[in-house]
């Protein structure tokens, strides 16, 4: 037990390593991507299927083995001497690369949520089959697919329904699935990508409520399942967002990830939400890279405009701009303290589901206050798409949206500190 | 590594102070603030704990070291139970620790064990000048080197106990550079305002106003000694002491209305189960946490002497004065009309909430 601000080796290494990747694959492309919605970063997914696989993985996922040592040292992963930091780790990782482009992180190979679902709630056989191929020959993807035309935040009421075919005993699923991150290139068969998969939420029995909610894997090329729509957005355009129908859709009975049995008890909605506890901290730690991308870019111009920021001086002294970056800073760098503080939990196997929901909030705001100003103080420069200024700003907004919009992880927060349930306050 | 977790010394302290916040400042507080007078028994009992004699050497006849980290917990725990106390408990401290951060050896010898040993007894520092746009950093009380000593003249602002301290560090302009130095009782020229400074909040500290007139202080006597000492990490000190103590009221305004809103019914149900009540307290939570979190790691840094740290407490201490006044800000909102009148700490906190924007120097940690 202590309190501690030292990033571990793994951390710096990390660091040093995804900023010249930031820099020369994702920075330099990012405003062609941007002008050519729907098309494909390939150079960027192959280099970073090779490295990730010359690290050892083929994703980015928490590693159990990493510790603060480094790499390799054999139980070190939070039973030895060192307490594990694959968390902490992966939100340096993603917060690096979102700093270079976020929507192009979105497009790194590897499981993205859909992984993190599987993970979250799967058993170890299941996990063996689902997550192995991601260290394959060729990059893959794997998404989530919760949301529904009818069903955002309000997750429990998705109409998409599973039913076991008791003769073949396989699950046939039936719905439409909306705003899939990477779900094209989890489904559609590229040849340049390997065998990826959807995890599809889907209700076992609609009687039941959440308590029937259940989610299930859906490889690429099963019959009846296609990509029907990719959506055109405000920014993260080199993400693809694509609308999924499932129409019977047959998947064997071992794809159900958690009890194919509905019980009185809401546990399984639970797993689907303790996933959100392991994943929020982390779409909040890639809003702050894009967050600090426009503090550093607008205290560069400001700079070579001769315009440096005065700390330490009183608030009257200070000029209106100092003051908005200073402000920017403050939130920028509590905001970092709070996701770290979240993923030092999940670390640490301690239940965060405030801190991680407080973390979404706090980013959901930082990343979005930060990049509007930083547009706004450098006025006609910041919004020309000569700069990338305007850019972040068009991506930053979506951190307050998915994973929880703003007011939904305000609810989560306010239950946790009230101590009510869903419906003492929904 | 990163870990949040306070070590079990601190969580020790932490329960101690806590308890005593709890059970002795907050049931004083009120009366306190209306009659503008703290209990001498309870600052006493609270100078006991030993928050600041826990962070001196044995050398010096304390019986710990010095760490920033410890001193930002203690100080969140005592401002919890009542800012004013917090303050009187502290300000013997705004003596020892500059001279333990930056005082000469001699100093140290001949200070620090007469202020830790025993009771707690008034020893306070002037930094605060009576300007709109004061500046720790440019002060208007100027220093000057006269023969070996130095003459120091000027107007203080907002001095703790100043009236009865034994001595006090004042900060003064000394060639561009703000220089503490140690004025001690009667010297020659040193006059306090009979009256105390009358605030919008704060009341039950005593705080007076001070003339310096051609005051004579030796050379040994200089914060430092012959070569004075760097005012940076004195300055990032005093901040985290603002930040932390800014937290405490925080904390105490935000469960104050948190319980409250628990309670209080409004058509038909809480008016905690209502969102704008609800999201005010996600949102006052969740900022205490991110300025928590900065003053933590700007009060690291600052144990752990990297470059970064004194940046790093002003945007701590900045930060804090906003969360403060937003959150003591709602606190009386998600009480209403109750929450303006005075029975309710509420409206106490906001007013101490806003102090924290002009009030660094009040407390060093
Ligand atoms: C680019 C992009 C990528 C996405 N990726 C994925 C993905 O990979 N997988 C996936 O499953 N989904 C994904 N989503 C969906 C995303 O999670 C939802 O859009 C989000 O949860 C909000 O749902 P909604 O759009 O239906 O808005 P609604 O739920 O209709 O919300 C509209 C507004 O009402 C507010 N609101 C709703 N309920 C409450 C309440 N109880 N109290 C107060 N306010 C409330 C919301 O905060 C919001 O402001 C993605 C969306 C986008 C835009």
């Amino acid at each position: 037990m202590s309190i501690e601000f030292e990033s571990p080796k793994p951390i710096v290494q990390a660091q040093y390593v995804l900023k010249t990747v930031a820099e020369e694959m994702m920075r330099s492309k990012s405003r062609y991507f941007d002008e050519h919605e729907h098309e494909i970063p390939w150079d960027y997914i192959e280099f970073m299927h090779t490295a990730m696989k010359a690290m050892g993985g083929g994703s980015l996922a928490p590693k159990e083995s990493a510790s603060p040592e480094g790499r390799g040292d054999k139980g070190e992963g939070g039973n030895g001497k060192h307490p594990p930091i694959g968390y902490q780790l992966l939100a340096t990782q993603i917060e690096t690369l979102a700093w270079g482009d976020v929507g192009m992180y979105l497009v790194t190979p590897g499981g993205g949520l859909g992984a993190a679902a599987v993970q979250a709630a799967a058993s170890s056989e299941q996990k063996a089959k689902f997550l192995a191929r991601f260290g394959g020959e060729k990059p893959t993807f794997a998404a989530m697919c919760m949301t529904e035309a009818g069903a955002g935040s309000d997750t429990a009421s998705i109409r998409t329904r599973a039913v076991l075919d008791e003769k073949t005993k396989e699950w046939v699923i039936n719905g439409e699935k909306i705003f899939v991150t990477a779900g094209d290139k989890s489904i559609t068969e590229y040849e340049k990508l390997g065998k990826g998969f959807i995890v599809v939420w889907a209700s076992i029995d609609p009687s039941a409520g959440r308590a029937g909610m259940r989610a299930f894997v859906v490889e690429a090329g099963t019959p009846g399942v296609k990509v029907t729509k990719l959506e055109h957005k405000m920014g993260i355009r080199v993400s693809d967002t694509a609308a999924i129908s499932l129409v019977d859709v047959r998947v064997p009975f071992d794809h159900i990830l958690g009890s194919p049995t509905v019980e009185k008890t809401t546990t399984g909605f639970k797993g689907a939400m303790a996933t959100f506890d392991a994943t929020r901290p982390l779409v909040a730690a890639s809003g702050l890279g894009v967050a600090r991308a426009a503090l550093e870019f607008l205290k560069e111009k400001l700079k070579e405009n001769g315009i440096g920021i005065r700390y330490g001086l009183p608030r009257q002294k200070l000029t209106n701009i100092e003051r908005e970056v200073i402000d920017m800073e403050i939130m920028l760098k509590s905001a970092w303290l709070m996701v770290m503080k979240a993923v030092w939990m999940a670390d640490n196997k301690k239940p965060n589901a405030l801190e991680s929901s407080m973390s979404k909030v706090k980013a959901g705001d930082v990343t979005t206050k930060i990049t509007q100003k930083a547009v706004e103080i450098l006025g006609p420069l910041g919004y020309s798409r000569e700069f990338l200024a305007e850019k972040w700003m068009r991506d930053a907004k979506i951190t307050d949206i998915y994973e929880g919009t703003g007011q939904i992880n305000r609810l989560v927060v306010a239950r946790q500190i009230l101590g009510y349930s869903g419906s003492e306050l929904r | 590594m990163y870990s949040f977790e306070p070590n079990e010394e601190q969580q020790m302290l932490m329960e101690a102070v806590g308890k005593y916040a709890i059970a002795d400042l907050r049931p004083v507080a009120h009366e306190a603030e209306e009659s503008r007078e703290l209990p001498q028994k309870v600052v006493a009992k609270g100078w006991e704990l030993g928050v600041l004699q826990a962070s001196i050497p044995e050398a010096y006849g304390g019986f710990g070291e010095h760490s920033a980290v410890t001193g930002v917990l203690a100080a969140e725990e005592l401002a919890f139970g009542d800012l004013a106390g917090a303050f009187a408990i502290m300000t013997p401290a705004l003596f020892a620790t500059p001279i333990l951060l930056a005082g000469s050896e001699e100093q140290k010898k001949e200070y620090l064990p007469k202020i830790i040993e025993g009771q707690w007894r008034p020893y306070t520092a002037a930094l605060i000048e009576y300007a709109f746009d004061f500046d720790p950093n440019d002060l208007r009380t100027i220093a000057r080197k006269v023969g070996d000593g130095y003459v120091l003249n000027g107007e203080k602002a907002y001095v703790p106990f100043a009236k009865d301290a034994e001595a006090m560090i004042v900060y003064a302009n000394l060639d561009g550079k703000t220089q503490g130095f140690i004025v001690l009782k009667n010297a020659e020229g040193l006059t306090i305002n009979s009256e105390r400074e009358m605030l919008m909040g704060l009341n039950a500290l005593p705080l007076y106003r001070v003339k310096l007139d051609n005051v004579k202080v030796s050379a040994s006597n200089r914060l430092g000694g012959a070569s004075g000492h760097d005012f940076e990490r004195i300055l990032a000190s005093m901040r985290l002491a603002s930040a932390a103590t800014a937290l405490g009221v925080a904390r105490a305004a935000f469960e104050y209305s948190r319980d409250y809103a628990k309670e209080r019914e409004a058509f038909g149900v809480k008016i905690a189960q209502k969102q704008a009540v609800a999201f005010m307290l996600a949102e006052m939570c969740t900022e205490i946490e991110a300025s928590r979190l900065l003053a933590w790691e700007a009060a690291w840094k600052l144990d752990q002497n990297k470059e970064d740290a004194c940046t790093e407490a002003y945007l701590a201490s900045t930060g804090a004065a906003d969360m403060v006044m937003m959150v003591t800000d709602r606190a009386v909102q998600i009480l209403g009309g109750h929450g303006y009148i005075r029975e309710h700490p509420v409206e106490m906190w906001m007013r101490n909430g806003r102090g924290f924007a002009m009030l660094t120097g009040l407390a060093i940690v």
